[in-house]
């Protein structure tokens, strides 16, 4: 049993460090600002869920996994929220995306008051 | 009633955090749930603000599975994007409009976007919400109007 939790762990955390990588190579190899922000998200999503559901495993039953849940929802939560600021940032300060051929790109209906 | 309820919770937070259960560290955790429950009293005769949790709590656990699911898609899709020689991309700002009632569901929808990686909300409009995609395809407004149908399932409106 506990050899099975222990491989299981080890995938959860290899699986999570790969998508960390892939999400760090892919903000040095993305061409502007905005496919950079997808990039980043790769990590903060499924990088930070697997790398945390891995060392759940590890810790088994103790209180150090109801820290590491607590630190998953927070991250969960802000890490989508942080993601929009720096976006609806660029987006005020009007930085388009390139759009692909044959799209156009639609525009904020309303000027940001402050 | 509330006030008990908000120490209560507190107690628990601090017994999960500390766990260090010697009488003096235990002391300093009811005394500092005593000082954060009474600030909290103070503040309320000041501020009134109260946030309502409008949702299903069943429903949105459904709802949050499905999310870790398309989470999942999502991921790879944008991994073989970043790991393909290529790295076809075809970048798009589009509005998509959302269906939710209260603040908590709109936030819900939007976070659900912005966590699946390819689309990215970025501007809240009236009814709507306009949405970067990495790697804009059709299915993408169907995927996007599906996902705000099962947001509005979770929310409970108070009548």
């Amino acid at each position: 049993m506990s050899a099975v939790v222990e491989i299981a762990s080890w995938a959860f955390i290899l699986a999570g460090s790969f998508f960390s990588i892939v999400g760090a190579v892919g903000i040095v190899r993305f061409p502007d600002f905005w496919s950079r922000l997808h990039a980043a998200s790769i990590s903060e999503s499924a990088g930070m869920i697997l790398l945390i559901v891995g060392m759940c495993l590890q810790a088994g039953w103790t209180l150090v996994t109801v820290k590491l849940l607590i630190i998953g929802i927070f991250l969960f939560i802000t890490g989508p929220t942080a993601t929009h600021a720096v976006a609806n940032a660029a987006l005020t300060t009007g930085l388009r995306p390139k759009e692909a051929e044959g799209l156009v790109g639609a525009e904020p209906r309303s000027a940001k008051k402050s | 009633m509330r006030t008990i309820g908000a120490a209560a919770g507190l107690a628990v937070l601090w017994l999960l955090m500390s766990g260090v259960y010697k009488p003096l560290v235990i002391g300093f955790g009811a005394v500092s749930v005593l000082i954060a429950v009474y600030v909290s009293r103070r503040m309320d005769a000041v501020d009134g603000n109260r946030i309502q949790l409008a949702l299903k709590p069943f429903v949105f656990l459904g709802y949050f599975i499905w999310l870790l699911g398309e989470i999942a898609k999502a991921n790879w899709a944008v991994t073989k994007i970043v790991l393909s020689p290529t790295m076809t991309l075809r970048q798009h700002l589009f509005l998509t409009s959302y269906s939710q009632k209260t603040d908590l569901g709109q936030v819900i929808f939007a976070n659900s976007i912005t966590l699946t990686p390819g689309t990215i909300s970025v501007e809240v409009e009236e009814g709507e919400f306009l949405v970067h995609a990495v790697n804009f395809c059709d299915e993408d407004l169907d995927a996007l109007a599906e996902m705000d149908r099962r947001v509005s399932t979770t929310e409970a409106v108070p009548s």
